[in-house]
């Protein structure tokens, strides 16, 4: 557990980068600082090692104020990540991430044995081992730079921004394996980022600075979003919060309107007959949703059979317990308005629209909590 | 002309010495004692102040006022340094003429080896400083297991570059009467020996050429491949799904 | 008596010693002055078009490079020595030394050449193309002018060692600023005579800076842009 107590940080030059900062973040939970440009989330991170000094209060590490712990010593149990991954350019990849382990002690066959491992952890070919950084790119990199973090298996990890420079379809992908492994090793992470909808994705709780170095509100991310205590929180949180926020609760009780179906082996004449308005819902063997078959688009061209081609798959799916957000949003990408509603073995189990989603969105918010 | 120079240097008994002349053998062995010491003297001095300068970032103005050497005629400041000492020396041995000689050679070396240096380290990543610095390298650990390998290449080039300007500026030595190769130059030069004065700036520049080639030798074992960009393999990556592996030339 | 020729062998004595020898300092120095810049701008004549196919034709670069940095080796003196045979000159011809310095500056700026048009971004390139510019107009009407800086860079490098350079040519007999470092050392035999030797460093040295002051200033002048205080 890491603990901020009443911690300040101000510069030479006088900013106060971080101001009186109180705040908790628990064992084995991702805690990620969030806040606009300049609002003192690097600082506060850099405080827990010590890369910052603070200038008053305390920070304690499992209940031993860091202060007390020589720097070197200290950061040595404590994984960190930055930006830019920062890898050594002289030293190969695997000897990047056997930094720490032989810093500490281990043997170098020891230390490069699990390096290896670590390698395939966070995703990379175990090519890549004899490469050097300038041989990778970015994402590549900052997986290396991950593993790195990794290698001392430190209870403690820090990460600056360490996804913010890479293209949107890399981060998501390095956020989902993020996530992956941090279910797997469960450490205390502090987690750094100015972007909202990232630190929504990834924190277990969320705490928003704003400029200044103050704290404005430490809350779950579904409590954020339909709580934000100030306009500063609600502006930070953005516009569409209210909506995001239906992906935190989930639904109880779906009303499900029953739907007749066919399956994929059935003839054409058997869907026609069984469509509503023109529409019937498509099963394969195990009951699973395959699409909608629109009748105004014929038969297979081989005879009175379903034609796979023009079944329209473009529609989500709703687990029947899943989140408002998640069945509203079947039932607005449904060709035909009504949302396809799945059982938690992903058979299926009916149907929904968007008016009655909506109004169970309201009779929720009605209701007293 | 060309074949003058050639018999000239082909003939053994210029190579040995003799009870009037010394031989090349010996004045190229001279001559590498004095830029040997220059250059060990002006590393001696520069490498670890160019660290130092570049790691703690102060005193900058040292590297900015060793540049300003550069614009010392060399040849001046021997002659001056020689009037200057060399008459405490008189008679005994040639050590009034070597100090001024080295005191110049080595003026002539730091700039490009301090300044090397200094950039070297300066261009280091903060990134990888600080990436060092937050898993726990001591400031010594940063200094010695990252920041000089990192400035090699630069460290290398400013040490070439020293290495050629102070083989090519030993000749001067002759000119204040010392030994080295340039002593061919000047000999050839007053007798009127042209063949003689043309060997001498011809193994002049076969001496620098070869001081050059071994530094490149030891730059090549020294410097990380990862640094110098000569990959066995180079690859070029766009995503982790999509490799396309090319040879290197 | 005994006292005026102490003052006058005095280092301090060297502006004495100027105004005595004043119209045989200003010639070895005006000739100095030439013999160190001419070289460098025909040096950059030449380096221009070797520098910009280098950068045009990739494959040109390394062995461009390796050659240029080979005569680099080749010590000052020994050029010096080196060209009239080469050229089938006659020795202790006067252009030897501008043609050696000549030599020594297309080794220096082929490869300054080359770095500063590669210093050019990328996107800046294509752009420049996009709008039209092709070939040699795109060279000189966007690369060169950025390339500016890297070049002048090199220049001034060039510029302060020919100084230098030059005078090592005054003591195998050329007509410069070296020549009172040749007369320092001949009037010091009996007792030591330091107004040449030092009137000869001072003005080397003063030579250099204006040399170098001057293409600072030109290189203010051919880049406005970089005064532009970008604003944050
Ligand atoms: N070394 C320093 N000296 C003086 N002021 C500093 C220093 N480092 C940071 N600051 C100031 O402290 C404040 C907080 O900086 P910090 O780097 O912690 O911000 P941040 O929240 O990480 O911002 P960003 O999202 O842009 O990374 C800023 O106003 C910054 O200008
Ligand atoms: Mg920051």
């Amino acid at each position: 557990m890491i603990r901020f107590e009443s911690a300040t940080k101000q510069y030479p030059d006088g900013t106060l980068a971080v101001d009186a900062l109180d705040l908790v973040a628990p064992s084995g939970q991702i805690t990620v600082l969030v806040g606009p440009s300049g609002c003192g989330k690097t600082t506060s991170l850099r405080m827990i090692n010590r890369m910052i000094d603070a200038t008053s209060g305390r920070i304690l590490l499992d209940d031993q104020d860091v202060a007390s712990v020589d720097p070197a010593r200290l950061r040595r149990g404590i994984g960190y990540v930055i930006q830019h991954a920062g890898l050594f350019p002289h030293r190969t990849i695997i000897d990047n991430i056997a930094s720490v382990p032989l810093m500490l002690g281990r043997s170098k066959k020891e230390a490069r044995a699990g390096a290896m491992e670590l390698l395939e952890r966070v995703g990379l070919d175990p090519r890549f081992a004899q490469r050097y950084p300038a041989q990778l790119s970015g994402g590549q990199q900052q997986r290396v730079g991950v593993a790195r973090a990794l290698a001392a298996d430190p209870p403690v990890m820090l990460m600056d921004e360490p996804f913010s420079a890479v293209d949107p379809v890399v981060r998501e992908q390095l956020q989902d394996e993020f996530l992956r492994l941090q279910s797997d090793l469960g450490k205390t992470i502090v987690f750094v980022t100015h972007d909202i909808d990232e630190a929504i994705k990834l924190g277990d709780q969320v705490a928003v600075l704003r400029v200044g170095g103050r704290l404005a509100q430490m809350a779950t991310p579904a409590e954020l979003l339909s709580n934000p205590v100030d306009d500063f929180v609600a502006n930070f949180v953005g516009r569409d919060r209210g909506y995001r926020a239906l992906g935190f609760e989930s639904v109880t009780a779906l009303p499900l309107e029953s739907e007749p179906t066919v399956s994929l082996d059935s003839s054409f004449t058997a869907a026609e007959k069984a469509a509503v308005d023109g529409w019937v819902l498509v099963l394969d063997g195990e009951r699973r949703p395959q699409g909608w078959l629109a009748v105004a688009d014929g038969p297979s061209a081989t005879g009175d059979t379903i034609s796979t081609a023009t079944l329209r798959r473009g529609g989500t799916v709703a687990e029947r317990d899943g989140t408002y957000r998640a069945v509203l949003d079947a039932a607005l990408s449904s060709p035909t308005g009504r949302g396809v509603i799945v059982g938690p073995d992903g058979t299926f189990a009916g149907t929904i629209n968007a008016s009655r989603v909506v109004a169970l969105i309201e009779a929720r918010a009605e209701a007293p909590r | 002309m060309i074949g003058q120079v050639f018999s000239w240097l082909t003939d053994s008994a210029h190579w040995t010495d003799t009870p009037i002349d010394t031989g090349i053998a010996t004045q190229l062995l001279a001559h590498i004692r004095f830029s040997l010491i220059a250059v060990g003297i002006a590393a001696a001095i520069a490498l670890p102040l160019g660290l130092l300068i570049g790691h703690t970032r102060r005193a900058t103005f040292l590297v900015a006022g060793a540049n300003a050497l550069r614009s010392l005629p060399s040849v001046g400041l021997l002659v001056l340094l020689t009037v200057l000492i060399a008459p405490h020396f008189y008679g005994r041995t040639d050590i009034g003429y070597v100090i001024p000689t080295e005191i110049v050679l080595v003026l002539l070396a730091v700039p490009p080896i301090l300044s090397n240096t200094y950039a070297g380290v300066d261009n280091v990543s903060p990134a990888v400083t600080d990436a060092a610095k937050g898993m726990g390298m001591t400031e010594r650990q940063i200094l010695f297991g990252v920041e000089l390998p990192c400035s090699l290449p630069l460290i290398f080039s400013g040490l070439r570059s020293a290495t050629l300007q102070v083989i090519a500026t030993a000749t001067i030595a002759s000119f204040v009467p010392l030994g080295g190769l340039g002593r061919f130059i000047y000999d050839g030069l007053q007798q009127q020996d042209y063949p003689q004065m043309i060997s001498g700036g011809v193994l002049v520049a076969a001496l620098a050429m070869a001081a050059d080639l071994l530094l490149a030798l030891i730059q090549r074992s020294v410097v990380s491949r990862g640094l110098s960009g000569r990959f066995s393999r180079a690859v070029v990556v766009t995503s982790t799904s999509e490799r396309t592996e090319v040879e290197a030339g | 008596m005994t006292s005026m020729t102490s003052t006058s062998s005095s280092p301090w004595h060297f502006f004495g010693y100027f105004l005595d020898h004043r119209s045989q300092d200003l010639s070895w120095l005006w000739t100095h002055a030439w013999l160190s810049v001419v070289p460098v701008i025909i040096g950059l004549l030449i380096a221009l078009p070797l520098g910009w196919l280098s950068r045009r034709y990739g494959w040109l670069y390394p062995p461009m490079v390796s050659i240029t940095g080979l005569l680099y080796t080749i010590p000052s003196i020994a050029l010096f020595v080196l060209v009239p045979p080469l050229l089938g000159l006659s020795s202790l011809n006067p252009v030897q030394v501008p043609i050696a310095l000549t030599v020594y500056s297309v080794a220096l700026l082929v490869r300054v050449v080359a770095d500063g048009l590669a210093s050019v971004p990328d996107e800046v390139n294509q752009a420049a193309t996009a709008i039209g510019y092709g070939g040699v107009r795109r060279l000189f009407a966007v690369e060169l002018p950025i390339a500016v800086p890297v070049i002048a860079a090199g220049l001034r490098v060039a510029t302060v060692s020919n100084v230098s350079m030059v005078a090592i040519a005054g003591t195998i007999g050329m007509s410069n600023l070296g020549q009172l470092f040749q007369l320092g050392k001949d009037l010091s035999t009996p007792t030591a005579y330091y107004p040449p030797i030092v009137l000869g460093i001072v003005l080397c040295v003063l030579l250099a800076l204006v040399l170098d002051g001057l293409i600072i200033l030109l290189t203010r002048v051919l880049t406005p842009w970089r005064r532009a205080v970008p604003s944050r």
